[in-house]
């Protein structure tokens, strides 16, 4: 594998070395959005994502997790090409999405579907549930009337819905979970490879999230898809998945596998993340972000200079405000974009006391 | 005092006694509370007898999921529900009854005595107002300050919850906020008449988890700092375990299960409270795990099952449970359930087992 690399980015084929060609690859992905004051005059630019690469692989989960504005969600549509990105690459079993015409692009977003997190909102109100799962099959011209409906009915059952019972209903006479699971199963009538589920869970009570996690396992199993799942919450994101990508302000901190980034993280975000997240183990160590993280994330539309992450990290120093760290794998499969890891230091780290360096 | 107190209850006010901590008279008393509505000609029981009491300067959690009741028991207590509820039992602050108190004198006690952070930051705010002229707002209401010692206040107010650079967001709008700051704002607010009691209604929920655990450490210093009593009202159990003295959870507008938290956590009995805690996603938990899940939804309100509430999809349902409601008890030393058939029965504590 050949990539157009600049100094400043990594290669994400170091990532993929045990496997053969990935479902889904993105090299250098990079989206921006402009942002119009008053008057429509250019009022600055959102770097929403800057420079992401990352892979996931034929039959695996790869979790995404990141906070508000971290460009998680915009990673989801960028790989849709919903819309296209602003420069990189986003290779589908090895052909690329942004270069397609219109045409081929349709035919193959069949392949990748999507769940969102509002399960209302990504329902017509005025459709029955039978109607809004036969649709992509109408739009893809697949199947007569007859085959169609068997095909709903096959879907529904998948995902635990009683066709004699949901079929006809429309989605404000369901609960968010079932509305979750129509969700689900449109995405699936297409038998698509790959599912981009983005915040999917988030806002379903704890009970019905339980069910619908458990849902997308069986899914997984029963019909070897591949996810890509992204979330706010790391104890979730790190259960579905196989993989754990970190997020930070547009670009990714830390790649591992979800068991390394929970014992051994590398990135000081990471850490603080993990040490955010209140357990219900009485017995577990307490909250703390005292040392781990300080202060509010800053606009993507102004990012600090050098890592992002500077101007809230304990670990801070000058380099970090001049030179942007590059992801590199530190142990094989886990990778991290800091000049100060955690663990497996190889040279010795001063800590600054003092938070922020100068720019 | 108790006089409304009916004789079915565990935590009267001679259990706390003998449990030596009703020598003080608790900040916040609740005694079966109850809360209906009536919608299309059915009555919505809301609520369905809440007791709890609660200390200066300690923190109550009311766990529970959507539409449990634990927000229309908060909202009861604070004179926030419409008029169309209503509202049985009491609630005494500092010995007071604030259930049936005129909206004029809960005006006059709503930022002095109690104060309530809700979800929502962005829609708790006037978007049209600079968020300097809300909090200044808020004081001058309750204080006969000047313009000037209000802003003053205001800002003092805005670098205790640690706002950044607080005196240039004095003059900033709501939508020039994250969502972490205009959390800070409200909680600015709530505290401008430094309230007794602070309730947060899924305060942090919209948060990130880092501003999260920075909001509650903020919330735990100026507890400290100012003996204030906290409630948190949260469906995230991890959130109860790690920042609270007490739990009650709620189930259907019943409470089910309260303990002292940890008590609750490292002895759970009520089959409820295990499965909401089977369900949350564990960083421990290894790739691809399934969680242990239970079937169906809350009851409908107004038409809720008879005997135990939770009996349709409790993995422990036997026959008994779906005749007969299980009484809320104080099985063991401040350990209160509603159950016939509680789980963890080979624990320490064994005393008072089965029903009764």
């Amino acid at each position: 594998m050949t990539l157009t690399s600049e100094p400043s980015t990594s290669e994400p084929s170091t990532l993929s070395m045990q496997t053969g060609t990935p479902l889904l690859e993105a090299r250098h992905l990079v989206q921006e959005f402009v942002v119009r004051d008053r008057g429509g005059v250019k009022g600055g630019v959102v770097h929403a994502v800057s420079d992401v690469s990352f892979e996931v692989r034929a039959g695996e989960t790869l979790g995404v997790v990141g906070e508000t504005g971290s460009g998680k969600s915009t990673v989801a549509r960028s790989v849709l090409a919903a819309p296209k990105p602003k420069s990189g690459e986003v290779l589908f079993k090895g052909t690329d999405l942004v270069k397609l015409k219109r045409r081929d692009l349709l035919e193959l977003r069949r392949e990748m579907q999507m769940v969102y997190q509002d399960p209302y909102g990504s329902l017509d109100p005025k459709w029955q549930v039978a109607d809004i799962i036969e649709e992509p099959l109408v739009a893809y011209k697949r199947g007569n009337s007859t085959e169609r409906k068997r095909r709903v009915g096959e879907v529904m059952d998948l995902v635990g819905l009683d066709p004699s019972v949901f079929s006809s209903r429309k989605p404000r006479q369901l609960s968010g979970g079932q509305c979750q699971r129509v969700a689900i199963a449109r995405a699936l009538t297409l038998s698509p490879e790959l599912i981009v589920c983005d915040e999917a869970v988030s806002s379903l009570d704890v009970l019905i999230q339980a069910q619908v996690l458990n849902l997308f396992e069986h899914l997984r199993q029963e019909l070897q898809l591949s996810y890509l799942f992204i979330a706010h919450d790391l104890a979730l994101v790190k259960q579905v998945s196989d993989r754990v990508a970190v997020m930070y302000l547009g670009q990714f901190a830390e790649v591992g596998p979800s068991e390394k980034i929970y014992l051994q993280p590398f990135h000081p975000y990471t850490a603080a993340l993990l040490g955010s997240i209140p357990s219900p183990d009485p017995n577990a160590a307490k909250v703390s972000t005292r040392g781990t993280i300080s202060g509010e994330p800053p606009s993507p539309i102004n990012p600090p200079s050098g890592c992002r992450f500077r101007t809230r990290c304990p670990r801070a120093q000058d380099r970090c405000a001049t030179e942007a760290p590059v992801l590199r794998e530190l142990e094989p499969d886990h990778a991290v974009a800091c000049h100060f890891p955690l663990a497996g230091e190889s040279t010795p780290v001063t800590i600054t006391t003092n938070g922020a360096p100068s720019a | 005092m108790g006089s409304t107190v009916s004789t079915e209850i565990a935590t009267t006010t001679e259990d706390l006694a003998r449990a030596g901590v009703a020598t003080k008279v608790p900040l916040l008393e609740v005694r079966d509370l109850k809360v209906r509505f009536t919608q299309n000609g059915r009555t919505v029981r809301a609520v369905d007898g809440v007791n709890y009491s609660l200390q200066s300067g300690k923190t109550l959690a009311i766990i529970g999921e959507s539409g449990s009741g634990k927000t229309v028991s908060s909202r009861a207590i604070m004179g926030l529900l419409p008029g169309t509820a209503r509202i049985s039992g009491s609630a005494k602050f500092e010995g007071v009854e604030l259930l049936g108190m005129s909206d004029k004198e809960l005006r006059t006690r709503r930022g002095p005595d109690f104060a309530m952070v809700f979800q929502d930051p962005a829609r708790s705010l006037n978007p049209t107002m600079r968020i300097g002229i809300q909090i200044t707002e808020a004081i001058r209401s309750h204080f006969d300050v000047s313009k000037a010692e209000a802003k003053k206040q205001a800002i003092n107010l805005l670098q205790m919850v640690r706002l950044p650079s607080a005196e240039t967001r004095f003059s900033e709008y709501p939508h020039q906020l994250s969502g972490g700051m205009r959390q800070r704002v409200m909680i600015a607010i709530a505290l401008s008449c430094h309230p007794k009691l602070l309730i947060a209604d899924e305060a942090t929920t919209a948060l990130d988890v880092t501003t999260q655990a920075q909001i509650m450490e903020l919330l735990e210093d100026l507890q400290a700092e100012l003996n204030m009593a906290l409630i948190l009202i949260s469906h995230d159990m991890g959130l109860a375990a790690s920042f609270t003295d007490e739990v009650v959870v709620m189930y259907a507008g019943r409470v089910v299960e309260q303990a002292p938290t940890r008590t609750l956590f490292s002895n759970v009995r009520m089959p409820y409270t295990k499965v909401l805690l089977d369900a949350i996603p564990r960083l421990e938990n290894k790739s691809h795990t399934l969680l242990p899940v239970v079937q169906g939804r809350p009851p409908d309100l107004t038409a809720l099952p008879p005997g135990c509430s939770f009996s349709p999809r409790c993995p422990y349902v036997q026959e008994d449970c779906r005749e007969t409601e299980p009484p809320l008890v104080e099985h063991e030393p401040d350990h209160i359930w509603a159950c016939f058939h509680p789980v963890n029965e080979g624990s320490p504590v064994t005393e008072g087992s089965l029903a009764k």
